[in-house]
């Protein structure tokens, strides 16, 4: 059925969908509306799952974890200052091994107050054995979440997964979206059986690891994280078989095959960018997106496809100050040994519009750069630096 | 069958095995060992950072017949309010989850997440085991350090202030909405085992503050803690009484109450009192018994 929604409603139907068992929620903008929404449903009756009021998104988490460890399906969402708040139970999530699954609304933290959308919260959480999905349309908001679970359920994977939603421009935008029979979703994801579970037959306890063990219990977080890559092109192509839509897996490659001049690029932002391609194609210019859908695990083989072309472009939606953007400096990690050019286009950040304008500027600037070389490493797009630039 | 056996109250069933990993002579085995006595096996047990993550073993070994779920420090409540809700959702109503902390993880660091659990109306029984410190850390000041207390962030001893020096949590959390709440000593065990079970007998969020001598950190012979814990409680110094009903309760009239020094000389973490600072912890206790029993006296009204 298609009905128009917001992607914080999408994302609350696709909790439903998954037929969730434990939601524990917290407010934080641009997120709460998701909570609002499966409050409504479970209230309404529409929706079997309990539903707790917390007083913190890091006890949200850890109720979840709680939960998880009984066997129940978890959900929560949170955003910004709220997934900050959750670092130290993020990692006690993955590191015990709980398949939970969250939407991020992405936003940027403070100080100053900025309650508007980019992607330093996600980033900062890059590193916490989560999976990380960035989202372009509502639509695959509803359909990631589903196929989040199945991905993160999966025995050979048991990791928490975050789905990232571009605040306010996913979040609070209104979009068609195709919301699947909940028959086909049973099809396609399977209740949560995990093994082990809590049984009062049989007690354990996952408790405190000692040097002896502990190298043993991260390998086997690194190389599930790193097997989790082809469970996610799997569940991307059982997703299409069922459902008629597909994503590409880890990256989606848009007209790259002949491009001279490819820009990667995640989240809604990769919607502008095609549109602009396009565009310019039209003109001759050989440009093409590559999307990046999954960061965690990096999809350093489809990055690595890009070696061939004479310019790739990473756009940041955030910055580790220091030195770049994460994403650059992850594309650039893959594309080692190759002799293209890399560089980092920055921007989008606490909430200013990545438009249409930026993003030729972009394209345009990576073909020139194909002929002069590289002019700089890390390009803020639309900086008001009094240049006369932007 | 020995003929003095029908006049044991202690449940025989064991489902705390000796092989943990805590300290000679520390009080938190012993009071966990009775609690789980009480409660049987249909338990599953939390816990936070601290001794309590430490003494039930070290993977793969584990000293619990009962299920037991580790988690950050500050979120005891909030990891209880999570098993509740998916044992629920499972059908598995019958059994009683336990969030197990220490003072530090309560008073302080966890005061916030077992706050949202009573809010929330969580059915789960909360015991904090208080040894007065952070004493997995190696002794330092918690918001349940008895005034003039020596520990390692203290080292000239707690300041003595008006009150007992200890948050009283008991209290906060009665304001808070707890249906049940006590306090039990260790060495009083059949008081413990029935207080437990009176706390098992009741829907929502109860409340157990145990007090468990901390040989190491309080600087005292290990042989010791039993003589100590009990003359914790029959100085006045952690007095037992329960909350239920809207009532406070003695669950242990002391007559004849001994002065505190009588505690306090059996703990180094004290030996640096004058005779006036004993005097004036004396004023605080005698001070503390008195607005006890007053808030049970008005109860009775």
């Amino acid at each position: 059925m298609i009905d128009a929604l917001t992607a914080n409603q999408a994302a609350a139907l696709a909790a439903k969908l998954a037929r969730i068992e434990v939601a524990a929620v917290y407010p934080i903008t641009p997120q709460t509306t998701i909570s609002e929404k499966l409050a409504d449903m479970v209230a309404s009756g529409g929706m079997d799952a309990r539903f707790m009021l917390m007083e913190s998104e890091h006890s949200a988490m850890s109720a979840l974890i709680g939960a998880s460890y009984v066997g129940a399906r978890t959900f929560t969402a949170t955003s910004s200052h709220g997934l900050a708040l959750m670092h130290e139970v993020l990692m006690w999530a993955s590191g015990v091994r709980r398949p939970i699954v969250m939407p991020v609304a992405a936003r940027t933290i403070g100080g100053p107050w900025n309650i508007w959308g980019e992607h330093m919260d996600v980033i900062t959480e890059r590193d916490v054995g989560w999976m990380q999905f960035y989202c372009e349309n509502n639509q695959e908001v509803l359909d990631t979440i589903l196929m989040a679970y199945r991905v993160a359920e999966d025995p050979s994977v048991m990791l928490p997964a975050m789905v990232v939603v571009d605040g306010f421009i996913l979040t609070h935008t209104v979009d068609a979206v195709d919301v699947p029979e909940q028959g086909l979703v049973d099809d396609y994801l399977p209740p949560f059986r995990p093994d082990p579970v809590l049984n009062l037959d049989d007690p354990r306890r996952f408790g405190l690891v000692m040097p002896d063990w502990w190298t043993e219990f991260r390998y086997r977080i690194a190389t599930d994280m790193e097997g989790a890559k082809e469970r996610i092109r799997e569940a991307d192509r059982e997703f299409g078989r069922i459902f008629g839509r597909r994503y590409g897996g880890l990256v989606e490659h848009y007209r790259t095959e002949d491009a001279d001049a490819v820009l990667v690029v995640a989240g809604s932002a990769a919607g502008t960018a095609k549109e602009v391609a396009d565009r310019l194609r039209d003109e001759g210019l050989m440009v093409g997106v590559a999307r990046l859908r999954v960061f965690r695990p990096f999809p350093s083989e489809e990055i690595a496809e890009l070696s061939s072309k004479r310019v790739v472009g990473v756009f940041d939606r955030s910055y580790t100050f220091g030195d770049g953007g994460a994403m650059y400096n992850e594309v650039r990690s893959a594309l080692h040994g190759s002799d293209n050019i890399v560089k980092n286009y920055v921007g989008g950040l606490g909430g200013r519009d990545v438009t249409a304008a930026h993003m030729e500027w972009v394209f345009r600037n990576m073909l020139d750069i194909a002929d002069k070389g590289l002019d700089r490493r890390v390009e803020w797009v639309g900086l008001r630096d009094g240049s006369g630039r932007w | 069958m020995d003929e003095r056996t029908p006049r044991f109250t202690i449940p025989h069933e064991e489902l705390m095995y000796p092989g943990h990993s805590a300290c000679p002579g520390c009080g938190e085995p012993i009071a966990m060992r009775f609690l789980l006595k009480a409660l049987g096996p249909r338990t599953v047990m939390n816990v936070p950072a601290g001794c309590c993550a430490v003494i039930p073993g070290v993977w793969p070994r584990f000293s619990l017949k009962v299920p037991l779920i580790d988690h950050a420090f500050e979120c005891t409540g909030a990891t209880s309010s999570g098993i509740r809700a998916a044992l629920d959702v499972k059908g598995m109503d019958d059994v009683t989850v336990v969030g197990w902390a220490g003072d530090g993880g309560t008073v302080d660091i966890g005061l916030q997440s077992l706050s949202g659990a009573v809010d929330r109306g969580t059915d789960f029984l909360y015991v904090m085991y208080d040894n007065e410190a952070y004493m997995n850390t190696g002794s330092q000041c918690s918001g349940s350090t008895p005034c003039g207390a020596w520990t390692t962030t203290t080292p000239g001893g707690k300041a003595i202030a008006r009150r007992t020096g200890k948050k009283r949590i008991l209290e906060m959390l009665v304001e808070n909405g707890i249906v049940y709440g006590a306090t039990v000593n260790i060495a009083f065990p059949e008081d413990l085992i029935e207080r437990v079970r009176t706390a098992r007998s009741i829907r929502g969020p109860k409340f157990l503050h145990v007090f468990s001598p901390c040989p190491s950190g309080w600087r005292m012979d290990p042989s010791k803690t039993i003589e100590v814990a009990s003359l914790a409680t029959r100085t006045g110094m952690f007095p037992l009484y329960e909350y239920r009903d809207g009532q406070y309760r003695f669950t242990k009239e002391i007559k004849n109450r001994k002065p505190v020094e009588e505690y306090l000389r059996l703990q180094g973490r004290f030996r640096h009192l004058s005779p006036e600072q004993i005097a004036e912890v004396q004023e605080l206790i005698d001070q503390g018994l008195e607005d006890l029993r007053a808030r049970v006296e008005a109860g009775r009204k």
